[in-house]
């Protein structure tokens, strides 16, 4: 909201000596907060004076262009009093008009250097200006014509032209409708400072006798509705000067004497108002609902299809507005319309705002309905339109209407009232506020208060449209007391019980994934069928089924992914194409698998049920946190210690290995076959029999189709459940210190039993003496024959209590080669 | 110890004189002397100290010596044995020191050689930070809360005071999932994990929610349709917006060192009311609207920087929640991660955070 400073000063006494700056303070503490400050004709120096055109001689060129070689008097300002001779390209000028000229030496806005110079086949000493060259409007039909009674040629142009006009704008909240208008602003000034507010919305205005444009109100979208009447208007006057520069201060384009005025008390008070042409209407209007198909052909010449809940403004024609929200073509002023219909109505805000999104017309009315404009407005807002048209337009008031139940006392809302205890503000705000300070401070927006007791009633101004809560009041109290003045006071001492057990261990599995080289990075989660189709999925994979977006922000990515992996893979290809030899990468993220359920909507009078929080929560898609990995290219660099490592499947596994261990979870491996994984490299990995996710090489086509290394590996686990697996305390080991004795074994298997069992028979069979046993050497070739495999093992034997005697390991020994012969088939190297 | 000397011969104890066992012993002294390695000393202590030394043999005739002769021969062969052995053991452990000492100098490396066969991993900022954040409320006794980032639209928006014809919800533009009807929203804030836990939890409730918030942003330099909020909600009784400030400018301070605090303007959020902006002491200029007679970049000479929103929780929320407003108030803040993160390190495209370079990651080590 753009406001000249000196418009909100009309209605408040601001002392005399107060800076902008503090206004503008002053208005931010109190919730009207300051965008920016502009002067203008910023940027304008030098001499810029008021020049009268003497000759205009039109000279064609060659370039297909007539200009214009003037000679202009400018008085004494070009220190000769002889005539300037200036080259001009417009033409909406003749000699004899007074026009706006920069004089060499002078700087147009945008450091734009002003000098004698040859152009044209002249020498051009200077500039006549359009308001677009003093950065006055976006207009360049051509150069500033003053009025014929502008002050003499050589006089400064600034102050002929308002130059140095301060211009304010505000951020406004959107509870703080009032403040869209001078009034409302001018009223938290006075406010503010605690001065005078002279009420624009103050007018006299004539009684409603029906002498206006009949209207009837079938629907209570509307509760007011004000027509007057202007006969005898001029169509061709011009919109007075003034109203000109001060619309274009506040960002309004001036268009006709009638929409500008309509505008121009939309800004002062905050009031959207329409004019329609009489002669266009036709029947009385009659503000109704539209029908389903109805249309409407709007200001903006665009045909609107309108819902059932579009408010209309009609006559025996058809819809002539949508209500609140912009006017329709067909009743439009226009260069002839002599006699005016001025309509200033009250909509419901709800009712403007959905048709302004239904349409997708927010518009400077539909912005002031949809958040609350005063009802006892139109009236006042009529009559200062009506003033505006006759004295600048000509013609005369010619009858006045007001229908609805806000045009009478009787009928209308009462003045709404809101009681709290006397020292609720002091209690919220947790400062000592006296009683006589609140009441003062709810007196100074306009509310009358009465005390009773411990509690108070306010009543509220209906400009106030935002006060229907006590903690309104309360926000009242505080801006006027002042939000600086609140003091800094820790609350007692909470006492939680700190992170949970599963926010610690997600922290100690970051740790300890990036103390293993991993790094962690943060992605989007938006996917499409052509990421699941890189990854290989087939179709009726459970992952494809995404919760799909209604208005995802790429059509390529229309579902909350499933899977970290696309994600992933695609960064690790950024990196490397970014020149990274190599990526280890995690990603901790919920994914969502949908549930196909409604989420109620509950009201908000009271708290939803157990069951209704249940049905609530219960539609809300399955979003488990999972852990993905990828690690592509070089996993070991490599230096002066030997050649670097690739990454592996192994490494892949290792990964979820490890993380078990650091949790203390067992986690169990298998073979699986799973896509994007390669069908021979992929494991899966389970607690107890349960499965929560997969590791290995990732298929060769998925790597082809992401563009990453060959024999990239990945990982991607169910997170939630790994955590929910971690024991709650962990048992403390109990480990012998006597000596150890270690047997190596070298068994020969089939290919295709896996180390595990071989390992898990091996332990069976060593008993409790065994303490550990790890492969150490795996070897395929002629010496063990085809479709054979050596597997090396190294066993510790240790005793509890005793120096284990050799006959005691050697037996120990041949019990395990002899178990692991009897499950795996193995023979003794 | 041999026994004694049975092949006496008592022409040839001239070695026992005692000139000559001065003779050998300072032999041996000398050759100990001069020795300049251990192999060489080696030597030396078998040729002066071995079984066939002159001092040896010596000793070994001792015996065959006449009784009366034998105490003073004894005492003069020991003594210059003596002498020799400990000259012996002190070359010993010269040299010993001496080769220790040029084995390290021939050992030496070039310890400016890389190390770096295994690439260091890291964790995001945007976690560091966030639990850096969290730490700060959980050492003050709060709890860490959390929700789902696919969420109830009645959670989101609703339970919030935020009702289907608000106008607070076109600004957030949100992402809806289909069908419409199922009102199921990508969370447009960590909002709902507060009413979450008051739905959930008894009064008095102090938890701070970090979090992932989605809005239909179009990705740039300074917005993303994915960023990171984290709110704070106390409710207790006797809870003020001075416990608001309070509470803020400790964050303040804690996140952003001594003599940063915040400063509350009026505003409006549907879910607070009293409503205020927080605005935070420049922590370049540290308020002094200047740096280095320039004003001052990052607050474009204001001193402050808008840093969040905050106020008392709207009792209307209160009530929807199942909390008594009679019997408790509370306040409610948020503010976004990802822009606190940019203040705390000086990065200037938001889009870094996000496109998982790991130089990012790695540049900030596991720490914020």
């Amino acid at each position: 909201m753009k406001a000249p400073l000196s418009w909100i000063k009309e209605y408040v006494d601001l002392p005399a000596d107060l800076g902008i700056e503090e206004i503008t303070d002053r208005l931010t503490a109190l919730g009207l907060k300051l965008e920016a400050i502009e002067t203008s004709g910023a940027g304008i120096e030098g001499p810029l004076v008021v020049g009268q055109v003497l000759t205009a001689e039109k000279e064609p060129q060659k370039n297909g262009k007539t200009i214009n070689w003037c000679t202009v008097d400018v008085g004494d300002a070009n220190g000769t009093g002889e005539p300037q001779g200036i080259v001009c390209g417009a033409h909406n000028f003749k000699p004899g008009d007074k026009v706006v000229v920069i004089l060499p030496g002078g700087v147009l806005p945008g450091n734009f250097q002003i000098s004698a110079r040859k152009t044209y086949g002249h020498m051009s000493a200077g500039m006549i200006c359009s308001a677009r060259e003093l950065g006055l409007g976006e207009e360049a039909d051509g150069i500033i014509v003053l009025p014929a009674d502008a002050p003499a040629p050589g006089t400064d142009a600034r102050e002929v032209l308002g130059l140095g006009e301060e211009i304010i704008e505000f951020e406004i909240n959107p509870d703080r409708a009032y403040a869209l208008s001078m009034r409302g602003i001018a009223r938290d000034a006075a406010l503010g400072f605690d001065v005078p507010f002279h009420d624009p919305a103050q007018v006299d205005y004539p009684v409603a006798d029906g002498s206006g444009y009949p209207v009837r109100l079938e629907d209570d979208g509307c509760d007011h509705f004000v027509t007057r009447v202007i006969t005898g208007f001029d169509p061709a006057a011009p919109t007075p000067e003034f109203i000109v520069k001060r619309l274009e201060a506040t960002g309004v384009r001036s268009i006709s004497l009638a929409v500008d005025v309509s505008n121009y008390v939309m800004m002062e008070l905050g009031q959207p108002t329409h004019c329609y042409d009489r002669a266009k209407l036709s029947g009385d209007i009659v503000v109704r609902r539209a029908n389903e198909g109805e249309k409407i052909t709007t200001l903006d010449d665009v045909v609107r299809v309108l819902s059932e809940e579009d408010l209309l403004i009609t006559d025996d024609s058809g819809p002539i507005g949508i209500a609140g929200v912009m006017g329709g073509a067909s009743t439009e002023i226009s260069e002839s319309t002599t006699d005016i219909v001025v309509e200033a109505a009250h909509f419901d805000p709800t009712t403007v705002f959905r048709s302004q999104k239904r349409h997708k017309l927010p518009s400077e009315a539909s912005k002031r309905f949809e958040r609350g404009v005063d009802p006892l407005l139109p009236p006042a807002a009529a009559q200062r339109v009506v003033e505006l048209l006759v004295e600048h337009g000509g013609g005369q008031a010619a009858g006045v209407s007001e229908v609805g139940p806000g045009a009478s006392l009787e009928t209308r809302e009462p003045f709404r009232t809101i009681t709290i205890p006397v020292d609720l503000p002091a209690r919220i705000i947790g400062l000592d506020i006296d009683e006589a300070t609140v009441v003062k401070s709810l007196e100074l927006i306009g509310a009358r208060v009465a005390v009773s007791g411990d509690s108070l009633t306010a009543t509220i101004p209906t400009y106030r449209v935002d006060l229907t809560d006590p903690y309104d009041l309360v926000e009242e109290v505080a801006r006027i007391v002042g939000y600086d003045k609140v003091p800094s006071v820790l609350p007692r001492r909470a006492t939680g019980g700190g992170l949970t057990r599963a926010q610690q261990l997600r922290r100690r599995i970051g740790r300890a994934l990036a103390g293993a080289g991993l790094v962690e990075v943060v992605d989007f989660p938006f996917v499409g069928d052509a990421d699941f189709t890189a990854l290989g999925l087939p179709s009726d994979d459970v992952r494809r089924r995404t919760v799909k977006l209604a208005n995802p922000l790429s059509s390529e990515e229309p579902g909350y992914t499933t899977t970290l992996l696309p994600g992933l893979l695609k960064v690790a290809a950024r990196n490397i194409s970014r020149g990274q030899d190599g990526v280890s990468l995690f990603e901790t993220a919920t994914v969502a698998f949908p549930v196909d359920q409604a989420a109620p909507i509950y009201g908000v009078d009271r708290r939803p049920t157990e069951q209704e929080m249940e049905k609530l929560l219960a539609a809300i898609p399955r979003q488990p946190l999972h852990l993905g990995v990828v690690l592509a290219g070089e996993r070991t660099r490599g230096g002066w210690w030997g050649a670097a490592e690739a990454a592996s499947w192994s490494d892949a596994i290792d990964v979820v290995r490890r993380l078990g261990a650091e949790l203390g979870v067992p986690v169990e491996v298998g073979s699986a076959s799973r896509a994007p994984w390669h069908p021979g490299r992929c494991a899966v990995v389970s607690v107890d029999g349960v499965e929560f996710g997969h590791a290995g090489e990732l298929h060769p086509n998925v790597c082809k189709a992401f563009g990453l290394p060959a024999r990239s590996a990945a990982v991607e686990i169910d997170l939630d459940f790994l955590i929910s697996r971690v024991p709650a305390t962990a048992a403390g080991p109990v480990f012998s210190t006597m000596p150890v004795a270690k047997e190596d074994v070298a068994l020969t298997v089939s290919v295709d039993v896996t180390v595990a069992a071989v390992e898990a028979a091996l332990r069976e069979g060593a008993g409790e003496l065994l303490e550990t046993v790890r492969l150490f050497d795996v070897y395929e070739g002629d010496q063990v024959g085809e479709g054979k495999k050596s597997l090396a093992f190294a066993l510790r034997f240790r005793a509890p209590d005793r120096t284990l005697k050799a006959e005691e390991t050697a037996a120990a020994r041949e019990a395990a080669v002899a178990k692991a012969a009897e499950l795996t088939g193995a023979t003794q190297r | 110890m041999s026994g004694p000397n049975t092949d006496y011969d008592p022409v040839e104890v001239t070695p026992l004189k005692a000139e000559e066992v001065e003779a050998a012993r300072d032999a041996a002294l000398k050759a100990i002397d001069a020795a300049t390695s251990l192999e060489e000393l080696k030597q030396t202590r078998l040729d002066h100290a071995g079984d066939r030394s002159p001092l040896a043999l010596a000793n070994r005739e001792i015996g065959a010596l006449p009784p009366a002769a034998r105490k003073e021969a004894g005492q003069r062969v020991g003594k210059a044995r003596g002498a020799v052995n400990q000259a012996l053991a002190a070359r010993q452990k010269v040299l010993e020191a001496e080769h220790e000492a040029r084995m390290l100098v021939e050992e030496t490396v070039d310890v400016t050689l890389p190390t770096d066969r295994h690439p260091s991993g890291g964790r995001h900022p945007l976690t560091t930070g966030a639990e850096y954040i969290a730490d700060i409320f959980v050492a003050m006794g709060w709890e860490v809360a959390e929700g789902p980032l696919i969420e109830a639209e009645w959670l989101n928006f609703d339970a919030l005071n935020l009702g289907p014809d608000h106008p607070a919800r076109t600004m957030q533009d949100t992402f809806w999932t289909e069908p419409a009807e199922n009102h199921v929203v990508l969370r447009t804030h960590t909002s709902p994990v507060q009413a979450r836990t008051m739905l959930t939890r008894e009064a008095p409730i102090y938890v701070v929610c970090p979090g992932r918030v989605f809005r239909t942003d179009e990705y740039d330099a300074t917005h993303s349709p994915m960023f990171h909020q984290v709110e704070g909600l106390a409710i207790d009784e006797g809870i003020s917006m001075a416990n608001l400030k309070g509470t803020l400018d400790h964050f303040a301070t804690q996140m952003f060192g001594e003599g940063i605090v915040t400063r509350f303007r009026p505003s409006y959020f549907p879910f607070t009311e009293p409503s205020a902006e927080v605005d935070l002491t420049c922590f370049v200029c540290r308020g002094a609207q200047v740096v280095d007679g320039v004003t001052c970049r990052t607050c474009k000479g204001e001193g402050w920087i808008e840093w969040g929103g905050c106020g008392i929780v709207n009792p209307r929320v209160l009530v929807a929640c199942g909390v008594d407003p009679e019997k408790y108030s509370g306040f409610a803040f948020g503010m976004g991660i990802d822009r606190t993160l940019m203040f705390r390190t000086g990065l200037s495209d938001l889009r870094t955070l996000f496109e998982g370079d790991v130089r990012l990651t790695t540049a900030f080590g596991s720490e914020l």
